[in-house]
């Protein structure tokens, strides 16, 4: 077997089994806990908190008015990263095709030069939040080998990636595999860390949505 | 050299020459060793541990945003007072020993586990640094409502017996005494007497049965005692059958604070008990925050089942009254421009965000308000028990100039808010400062302002 051949096969398959089953035991271990009955009268109370929860989910992707100047290096780099990733795992043709073989299901890429842009983009982007992750000293005090950790799975497949369509310092065949595997390795490493915040941003937010909407509280 | 001159070097670079100030000390009450100590702190912190506080203790992306919000990072810029950074401890251990995923972290050491060194340090983040007043909650771009982690994390620091002396000390006055400052039944009643005399009225006292029982906070019985006049006042316009009560007055709940969950449920007991003694179908909380969110968000989580009366913070009950046309105000007799500070714990966190606007735009008043305010507003410094704590004078006086600025910034010329607590804030600050302004009560706005019949 070749790593290409291993990449495509028992590698994908034993890492996409450890991404599904860690995360389902990650958010079920969450889930199940219990929900505490909350008995004091509700400012707002039937379907309005659950509306405020599931709106909440919303309105944290953007920083209110009175944050925006003091978050505005964080967030406009974490936009210009993950926009840059979705546009190369979900417009790229290799990707298409990729998950056309997994799920059986494809749409129309995009052209290869704006997926090499987005890869360009995305680096730099990713490299500029590592040195401020370094050098902030609230980052550099509150980062732990999960946030360097979940940084490097990351940003190996864009460097891979990139690797692999300039047939950079291998065999094509070669730095294919190696891209393939660093996927493999996020996937793997995905439930463990903070990259679960992919799923977990949904019911974190909508939770606090639910009790402050309850209390009329601010969201 | 000697070993003090090692460990206390000479500060040169301040304007006082003296010895380094030495780190924080924490204090600790009890004896017992460090392991119990551990093992007590993490045992009550995962106590009534449900799925809001688990979601948020695994949802930290280490952005370090909350930190941007912080009114004790803003002006100081240290990092240790990143609002999530006040947790770690706990968040840790949670990792450790009861996430989903404890048995990975475990296995590969990956959080090591918490050592009572390390609480003692975590002391003051906890309590010294932290009003509770969740502004950091409103940036989380996880929605991780910190402020209620850090109540759940001083419910272990408490039975640890890791918690400010000061803090403690006024904790357990209010629970042997029933009040934190010396407000004690009899005192109580001694002052609403004095109340009354001096302002001709007739204030009910234990009544045995009312429609409405009214509460205080220490500070007013003690530091402004017109608000009970005020509050009486009020009553009587509305002509309500109302009453105080010595079994259940003092509204301030240093059990929430300090996070001695027994004692907060004892002191919401003794209101509860006698709110239901009366027959009470309200129960009146006077300008304080906390006492807001102990009772009006938690009453009923300490009674176990919903409670048979209505809560209303004063601010609210007040602009009710307004829209029910039951409450008739001079209009603009109040002079100049006034500006309100939003209490976090009855605004930002309780709720009652627009009921002080209806109150002042019913008094005529020329508001101009703060930016950012509402639930955005800063915290006066002062909240989450912080202004008991002495040590903690010099980040609170760092904290309230970020509070000076905001409000010099809106251009007003008086300052009004409806919290006891930080209106003691802004008179302590107003002091060591030589500020010329002084925060007033919107309870006693009103009550000089009532046309009367």
């Amino acid at each position: 077997m070749t790593l290409l051949e291993f990449a495509r096969g028992p590698g994908l398959q034993g890492a996409l089994i450890i991404f599904v089953v860690g995360v389902l035991w990650r958010l079920v271990g969450i889930l199940l806990l219990k929900h505490k009955r909350d008995y004091n009268e509700p400012r707002y109370g039937g379907l309005w908190p659950l509306w405020g929860g599931f709106k909440m989910i919303f309105t944290r992707f953007w920083p209110r008015k009175p944050f925006q100047a003091r978050t505005a290096y964080n967030e406009t780099l974490g936009y210009i990263f993950h926009i840059g990733l979705a546009i190369i795992v979900f417009g790229g043709g290799f990707h298409i095709l990729f998950i056309e073989d997994l799920f059986g299901v494809s749409w129309p890429h995009l052209p290869n030069d704006v997926i090499y842009l987005a890869g360009v983009v995305t680096l730099v982007a990713m490299i500029a939040l590592l040195i401020r992750r370094l050098t902030h000293p609230v980052l550099r005090m509150l980062s732990n080998f999960d946030d360097y950790f979940s940084w490097l799975v990351t940003i190996l497949p864009v460097v891979t990636g990139l690797m692999a369509v300039a047939h950079f310092g291998a065999r094509y065949e070669t730095l294919l595999a190696i891209h393939i595997l660093s996927f493999e390795l996020m996937l793997v490493w995905f439930p463990f860390g903070k990259l679960m915040h992919a799923f977990l941003f949904v019911p974190s937010r909508a939770a606090s949505g639910y009790i402050m909407t309850r209390r009329g509280a601010s969201t | 050299m000697s070993d003090a001159t090692e460990r206390y070097p000479i500060d040169t670079e301040q304007a006082r020459v003296s010895v380094k100030k030495p780190e924080v000390r924490a204090d600790e009450q009890g004896e017992m060793s460090d392991d119990e100590r551990v093992a007590l702190a993490m045992q009550h912190f995962a106590k009534d541990f449900g799925y809001t506080a688990a979601v948020h203790m695994d949802s930290c992306i280490h952005c370090g945003m909350c930190a941007e919000a912080c009114h004790y990072y803003v002006p100081t810029e240290d990092p240790k007072y990143t609002p999530i950074w006040k947790i770690e401890v706990f968040k840790q251990a949670y990792k450790r020993e009861a996430g989903p995923f404890a048995f990975f972290y475990k296995l590969f050491n990956l959080k090591p586990s918490v050592t009572a060194d390390e609480l003692r340090e975590w002391q003051e983040l906890l309590y010294d640094s932290c009003s509770v007043c969740g502004r950091c909650s409103m940036i989380c771009p996880m929605g991780i409502d910190i402020a209620s982690l850090i109540s759940q994390a001083r419910h272990g620091m408490f039975k640890a017996g890791l918690i400010p002396d000061e803090l403690h000390a006024v904790a357990e006055r209010a629970e042997t005494e029933g009040s934190p400052l010396g407000a004690k039944p009899d005192v109580f009643e001694d002052r609403v007497e004095w109340m009354g005399d001096e302002n001709d009225m007739e204030i009910p006292m234990d009544k045995e049965k009312a429609d409405v029982l009214l509460t205080m906070s220490s500070i007013e019985i003690m530091k402004y005692p017109q608000s009970i006049a005020a509050t009486a006042k009020v009553m009587e316009h509305l002509g309500l059958d109302y009453t105080f009560s010595t079994k259940g007055y003092e509204a301030t709940n240093f059990g929430l604070l300090s996070g001695n969950i027994d004692w907060q449920r004892d002191m919401s007991m003794r209101i509860i008990n006698a709110a239901i003694d009366i027959g009470a179908k309200y129960v009146i909380l006077p300008e304080c925050g906390h006492a807001y969110s102990a009772l009006r968000w938690q009453g009923a989580t300490m009674y176990g089942k919903p409670l048979p009366f209505k809560i209303r913070h004063i601010s609210e009950f007040l602009a009710e009254q307004i829209e029910a046309g039951n409450l008739k105000l001079k209009q603009d007799n109040v002079a100049g421009s006034v500006t309100f500070h939003d209490p976090c714990q009855v605004v930002r966190r309780g709720g009652a965000i627009e009921a002080p606007r209806v109150v002042m735009d019913a008094l005529g008043v020329d508001l101009k308000e703060m930016a950012p305010s509402r639930g955005f507003n800063y915290c006066c410094g002062g909240g989450g028990g912080v202004i008991t704590i002495h040590r903690a004078d010099d980040i609170r006086y760092k904290s309230f100039q970020v509070k000076m600025k905001q409000v010099e910034e809106s251009g007003a010329e008086r300052l009004v808010s409806s919290c006891s607590n930080c209106r003691q804030t802004f008179d302590d600050g107003q002091t060591h400062f030589n500020w010329d302004k002084t925060c007033e009560s919107l309870l006693e706005l009103v009550a000089d302002n009532l046309v009367e019949e």
